[in-house]
């Protein structure tokens, strides 16, 4: 098997073809085939769920909760409207992949969005898109207009008797829009700032009805999955971590970008596909999942498979499978200095922990990045961080913690140098 | 206030979402006139308001909620580079001091002949392709370098 | 009922019930912000966190809902080791500065911090300063100390209906404020004051005037509309400094109304009363009391004797205590008139069997499906209640509107009658005949509606009133006020019985029903407010009026007042509305004297002084019982307003009412029901104008609501008329014109002219809701 080639690509298959986007290029290759094999067979719920839980899918947005066991949340005889939602709202510092399936594979979003409507037994849906992406809001209207015209969506589709809305919504630059509740409450034309849980979306979503929302990429892999079967997508990854994954790889390699491989690949491997470390350094750190996921020192991530289970094991999470390389001319603290200011920058402002302890944060990074930390910073910074983690409304407030602690945690020697000496340990 | 054009924009969106949840149209509807008006007044506010049937201070909260609005006049040419650690780890940090040297402003400032602004952004979500920058919000540029920074703003009117 | 164990407490709550409200059970308190019993919850402040076994973070208990068999610790280590973190976070941005806070002394966060020590912040970094917000004349900000709880924001979408206040920006930028320059203008928008925990929302009038622990706190009732809420009165010395809620849940909850807030003003303006005055030559010259009452005494005797006690005219105002209006009354009687009446606004004398009422409770009116309102501006008649109105449908009830303008109630309408005043008989004819049509038995009025056309606003009030379970159909003051008052009367309560609901009146002053219940009212042969102006009397009697402002017709009083040959106020206020008079008589507003009310619902409330009276003013039970003296008329020897009381009301003066109060229609036929052409004016009381303490309230005097009157037409009339916003136009009744500008309004029913009444620019006008003419000057 090959990696990042048809073997391996769930997704971004697409990219083989010269027109990747066009529905005709889906279409040519098996595309809305699921759809249309499940209108035509009235393919009960429960068989598709049934379907999802064998896969072992888990959502690519971050969590990695199981995706089937959620959408069995979604109430059956609820007497009013039903959404799914499409969480593109990829603002997570490193992470870019979703952005890559709107350009190369929109079709097969949009049949994986009906399908879990099908599912979900819902009215409409709504795809939520980064507010910097523009083009590809536009892009995925454009999809969207073919697949209506194709008799995909709309009303009586494919003759079923069963209706089903598609819409884009278009963010404007919020990263908390990326916290399933802050995405409701932004459609609903409002701040994004996160609802309390419970209850949850499943029972108290968009609109306050039920609502099931999952990454692009999650709901992207759906299509495939019906085609090809829930135990073909399993035995694509390993145990517990169906499929394969996209990981997008940035930072100090040689070829950044998008590689979308089994889960369960050694991280040695993806690092090589994109090109190895800048040429002429040493790996130093990985942030294996995203800004929020604690930043692994090299060792402990070249010993790392690219899996939820591993990578968790090793103290940080696979999270959105962004992988950020940090090669030995970086500085810990300034790298610090900037995430801490991204989640100061990005609280929604409505919870004390957060609103308050990320700008504390924020400020004791950047004196001691400006040659004024003072020796007790670092437990303050660790003080700090327990008193925002876990008494948040939402996961911000932890996501702006992980970082902070394990920077400090595995680089202590450098943040201390930096106290001393006012300077940076590297590159002296 | 907004021109028909606009406001059939504003009405595409609209029937996006159910009859009585007009309110969801506003964050199109903000972005629609800020298209046409540069950015967001206290009149052009009120209007969106008026048009959605919503309080202004919520609509007001949404305009400054989000980043991507302008709630003060800006530069013809809005330039927000990423500086965010991806994009710093592949050089956005030089490029923001090119753009800076070339046009005289900082972040946040706009040129005195009104033709640029330059804004700090946040992850845009296209690390891979960093560094980046997005053009008026809605055009992305990316793999800058010195050489194409050049280019890409004499370009702009 | 999920059973929970809280601090190691085990008890049973009801489903649904969150932590918090286990731990209110429990008589537990976990210190919040957020959190207020009557808000939506917002979980923000993070405040109450609790440890919850087997939850592996704490939880906030305001957010929490209890499962069954919960075991819930507030105090444990790690509890507190949370709200410690929590207060730490609040505080580093907070001033510490409590001493020079207005809030100092009642601040949330005063005293959770004090709770938690650790005095000495570790936050060494540069604290925020946030620019403060202009809101108006009634609260004043201070919004650095805001800790974003978002009371205030949720105060205006719950409660008020209107969002004033929003939270801009975000993250640490975040900012309580009002969009941009506006002011906020609500009707209860006052109630923030309490509600914000914290010093960034205080009262303006208030500011700097005293420490919270300098004050005394005096319970009251407010004195303006019908309702009666409840309210402290807070004394420094011998001067009111603030009126704040005194929660209440039967009558105003926790809120009150910003004129019950704001009304103490007046208890200290330049217009107050504080001695006697006789005019003499057309001058007022200050008087002893002995003086004045002898005067008077000698006065009325003279009168009685040369021209017949019928050719004096009594008038009170339903704002005083039920012990004044009852020694009044009795006075008035022993002197042999029965021209009495408290009811000057109201065009139509017709006297009914018991006093009229709310029909209810009012604490019901939340739990109402159906409420068809007829005549009220209700926003302004009765703050409170429109609040309550608003409770009543978000929880999915139908508010149905008979009115002459279709005014934002803040809340979903299920269908509005929007007609001038004149043909408000025909559209309530319209809505018992679109009854009538789906089988409703109309009773007494069947035969009288029968040839009415229906309208499809009017078929759909129909069929609202015709469907759900808990129903009122309610007047309002213009209502009560209106020409055929009693065939609106007779209709209503006809459409309340063929549908199932109680029927009521929304009572427009803090005592109207107690005004009716000691019978100040018009005797078999004496007149009623309107008849005792309009054919004038010789002699005037007034407690607490001002003819002009309250009377149906303002230039009918002033006409009678200015011809009269004497006339005696007794009165707070020495104003220009009383300048006609001859003898003014300082009396004690409820602040200064001890009293009671009997609001819409029939509730006797009673009140004790909360400072003494000012100047030389008295209570107007001690002058009226020397009155009464001096005029041997015998049986006003009371040595207390208890024995007042007792008299006025009957034997112990339980405080329940229930057998005197009475709704039942009055024996009058509906008349006509055709509507009459031409324009007709829609005069209202404005919200701030109800009462001498609102009218001289400087505060209240300073806010939009109380903007000079102008005058509103529809778009359709001024096209027909040739006029535009702004024009100059000349308005006319029988012989009085005034000039006023000229302001468009498309929510005016045809035909009708919305101006003011009860106003000093508006005083030369006539009727209420009567014809009007409109020309261009
Ligand atoms: C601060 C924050 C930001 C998030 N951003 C994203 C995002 O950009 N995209 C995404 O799919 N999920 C994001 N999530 C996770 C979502 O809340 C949610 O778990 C996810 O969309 C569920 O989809 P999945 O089950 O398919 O992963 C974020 C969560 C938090 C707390
Ligand atoms: S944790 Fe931060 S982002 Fe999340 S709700 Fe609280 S303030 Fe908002
Ligand atoms: S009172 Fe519970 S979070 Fe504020």
């Amino acid at each position: 098997m090959s990696l990042n080639t048809p073997d391996t690509q769930v997704c971004l298959w697409t990219l083989q073809h010269p027109e990747p986007a066009s529905l005709a290029t889906y279409m040519a290759n098996g595309g809305y085939e699921a759809l249309k094999k499940i209108l035509a067979e009235r393919t009960p719920a429960e068989t598709i769920i049934a379907e999802v839980k064998t896969s072992a899918l888990r959502g690519r947005g971050g969590a990695g909760f199981p995706t089937g066991l959620k959408w069995s949340f979604m109430p059956r005889s609820f007497p009013g409207d039903k959404y799914v939602v499409c969480n593109t709202d990829e603002g997570e510092p490193g992470t870019f992949k979703d952005r890559d399936i709107l350009r190369f594979n929109p079709h097969q979003l949009i049949e994986g969005m009906i399908i879990a409507g099908y599912t979900l037994g819902a009215v409409a849906g709504y795809n939520y898109i980064h507010g910097e992406i523009f083009a590809e809001y536009e892009s995925w209207e454009g999809a969207l207009e073919e697949a209506r015209a194709a008799g995909f969506l709309g009303k009586n589709i494919l003759g079923s008797g069963w209706n089903f809305e598609l819409h884009a919504h278009h963010g404007y630059g919020a990263y908390i829009c990326g916290e399933e509740t802050a995405l409701l409450e932004s459609i609903e034309g409002k701040k994004g700032q996160p609802r309390f849980k419970p209850p949850f979306p499943a029972s108290y979503g968009l609109y306050g009805k039920p609502t099931t929302i999952n990454n692009t990429e999650t709901l992207a892999s759906i299509p495939w999955i019906m085609r090809h079967g829930g135990q073909a997508f399993l035995e694509l990854g390993k145990p517990n971590n169906g499929g394969s994954k996209i990981f997008s790889i940035s930072g100090h390699v040689n070829k950044p970008g998008n590689y979308e491989i089994p889960l369960g690949t050694p991280f040695a491997d993806l690092l090589e596909m994109a090109g190895g470390v800048r040429t002429g350094h040493q790996l130093k750190a990985v942030i294996p999942g995203g800004s929020s996921a604690p930043v692994l020192p090299a060792e402990v991530m070249m010993a790392c498979t690219l899996d939820f289970d591993s990578i968790a094991k090793a103290g940080s999470m696979l999270g959105s499978g962004a992988v950020i390389v940090m090669d030995d001319s970086v500085c810990m603290v300034k790298a610090l200095e900037r995430l801490a200011y991204f989640y100061f920058e990005e609280s929604c402002g409505q919870c004390t922990p957060c609103r308050e302890g990320t700008g504390w944060m924020y400020r004791i990074v950047r004196r001691i990045e400006h040659g004024k930390g003072r020796p007790e910073d670092l437990d303050e910074l660790l003080r700090i961080g327990k008193n925002i983690g876990g008494n948040t409304i939402c996961a911000l407030g932890e996501a702006a913690v992980g970082p902070v602690v394990s920077f400090v945690k595995h680089f202590r020697k450098e943040f201390e140098y930096h106290i001393e000496h006012q300077k940076c340990m590297v590159g002296n | 206030m907004l021109s028909a054009h606009s406001l059939a924009l504003i009405d595409k969106e609209v029937i996006k979402y159910p009859a009585e949840q007009k309110q969801s149209a506003v964050m199109s509807a903000l972005r629609i006139a800020q298209i046409e008006r540069g950015w967001l007044s206290k009149e052009c506010i009120e209007y969106v308001a008026t048009y959605l049937e919503m309080p202004a201070i919520a609509v007001y909260e949404v305009a400054t909620f989000y980043n991507m609005y302008e709630l003060a006049p800006v530069g013809r040419n809005k330039v927000t580079l990423c500086t965010n650690l991806p994009c710093q780890l592949q050089g956005a940090d030089a490029i923001a001091a090119h753009m800076q040297a070339k046009l005289g402003i900082g972040f946040g400032e706009t040129t005195a002949d009104g033709r640029y602004t330059l804004k700090e952004g946040e992850c845009m979500g296209a690390c891979g392709h960093g560094p980046l920058c997005l053009h008026n919000n809605h055009k992305m540029h990316d793999h800058l370098t010195a050489e194409s920074v050049d280019k890409l703003l004499d370009d702009m009117k | 009922m999920p059973y929970i164990e809280i601090d190691g407490k085990q008890i049973e709550v009801a489903p649904g019930a969150t932590v918090m409200d286990a731990a209110h059970q429990a008589g537990i308190v976990i210190p919040h912000f957020c959190y207020h019993k009557k808000l939506s919850i917002a979980a923000n402040c993070r405040m109450c966190l609790v440890e919850v076994e087997k939850a592996p973070k704490p939880l906030p208990a305001c957010a929490t809902p209890v499962t069954d068999g919960m075991k819930v610790q507030t105090h444990s280590p790690k509890a507190v080791a949370a709200q410690a973190g929590v207060m730490e976070f609040l505080l580093i941005n907070h001033p510490l500065d409590c001493p020079i806070c207005d809030q100092g002394g009642e601040c949330q966060l005063q005293d959770v911090a004090v709770g938690y020590g650790g005095s000495t912040s570790r936050y060494s970094e540069a604290k925020r300063v946030v620019k403060d917000k202009e809101l108006g004349p009634l609260i004043s900000t201070d919004m650095t100390r805001c800790i974003h709880c978002s009371r205030c924001i949720r105060f205006g979408q719950e409660i008020a209906g209107l969002m004033e206040l929003g939270m801009s920006g975000r993250g640490e930028h975040v900012e309580v404020m009002p969009f941009l320059e506006t002011q906020v203008s609500h009707e209860l928008s006052g109630n923030v004051i309490e509600l914000c925990p914290v010093g960034a929302l205080t009262s303006k009038p208030f500011r700097y005037k005293a420490r919270s622990w300098e004050l005394s706190r005096r319970k009251s009732v407010s004195p303006h509309d019908g309702l009666g809420a409840n309210v402290q009165v807070h004394v420094k010395g011998d001067r009111v400094l603030r009126v704040v809620p005194q929660d209440n849940e039967a009558i105003n909850e926790c809120w009150i109304a910003d004129r019950d807030r704001f009304s103490y003003e007046a208890l200290s303006a330049e217009q107050r009363l504080t001695q006697p005055m006789l005019k003499k030559d057309g001058q007022w010259q200050a008087a002893s009391w002995q003086d004045a009452l002898e005067q008077v005494a000698a006065r009325l005797g003279e009168i009685r004797a040369k021209r017949g006690a019928a050719e004096i005219g009594a008038l009170a105002s339903p704002h005083q205590t039920v012990e004044e209006l009852y020694l009044f009354t009795k006075l008035m009687r022993g002197i042999g008139t029965e021209n009495i009446d408290h009811r000057l606004a109201q065009a139509d004398a017709a006297v009914g069997a018991g006093a009229r009422w709310l029909g209810m409770a009012v604490a019901d009116i939340d739990k109402l499906d159906r409420i068809l309102l007829v005549g009220s501006s209700i926003r302004h008649e009765q703050p409170l209640i429109a609040q309550r109105l608003r409770q009543a449908v978000k929880r999915g009830a139908q508010l149905d509107v008979l009115h002459a303008v279709g005014d934002d109630l803040l809340c979903k309408v299920n269908a509005r009658l929007i007609a001038k005043p004149g043909a408000w008989l025909n559209n309530l004819a319209q809505i018992a005949r679109a009854m009538q049509d789906a089988g409703a038995d109309l009773g007494v009025v069947a035969a009288e509606i029968a040839n009415v056309s229906v309208s499809d606003a009017a078929r759909s009030i129909g069929a609202s009133l015709m469907s759900g379970e808990r129903k009122a159909v309610l007047l309002g003051a213009l209502a009560q006020n209106h020409p055929a008052a009693s065939a609106l009367h007779v209709l209503a309560q006809a459409i309340a019985t063929a549908s199932g609901a109680s029927f009521g009146f929304l009572s427009p002053a803090a005592n109207s029903v107690g005004a009716q219940l000691v019978g100040a009212l018009p005797g078999p042969n004496g007149v009623g407010a309107r008849g005792m102006l309009s054919a004038p009397k010789a002699a005037y009697f007034l407690l607490g009026v001002e003819p002009s402002l309250d009377a149906y017709s303002s230039a009918e009083a002033a006409a009678a007042m200015r011809d009269a040959d004497f006339v005696v106020a007794l009165s707070a206020f020495k104003t220009a509305a009383l300048d006609t008079a001859d003898v003014l008589l300082p009396i004690a507003p409820f602040t200064e004297t001890a009293g009671s009310f009997v609001n819409m619902e029939g509730r006797l409330q009673r009140f004790h002084a909360a400072v003494k009276p000012l100047g030389e003013a008295r209570p107007a039970w001690k002058v009226l019982r020397v009155l009464g003296n001096l005029l041997s008329l015998g049986g006003f020897d009371y040595d207390s307003v208890e024995a007042v009381r007792a008299d006025a009301l009957g034997g112990e003066a339980t405080g329940d009412f229930a057998s005197a109060l009475d709704n039942a229609a009055p024996e009058a036929s509906l008349g006509a029901l055709n509507i009459a052409d031409g324009l007709e004016r829609l005069g209202e009381t404005p919200i701030y104008q109800l009462d001498p303490l609102t009218r001289y309230s400087r505060t209240l005097q300073a806010t939009p609501d109380a903007a000079e009157p102008v005058a509103w037409l529809g778009s359709e009339l001024l096209t027909r008329l040739g006029l535009a916003e702004g024009d100059q136009i000349r308005l006319r009744q029988d012989a009085q014109a005034a000039v006023m500008t000229v302001r468009r309004d498309d929510r005016l029913a045809v035909d009708a002219v919305r101006v003011a009444a009860a106003h000093p620019l508006t005083a030369v006008l006539g009727a209420r809701l009567g014809p009007i003419s409109v020309e261009k000057v």
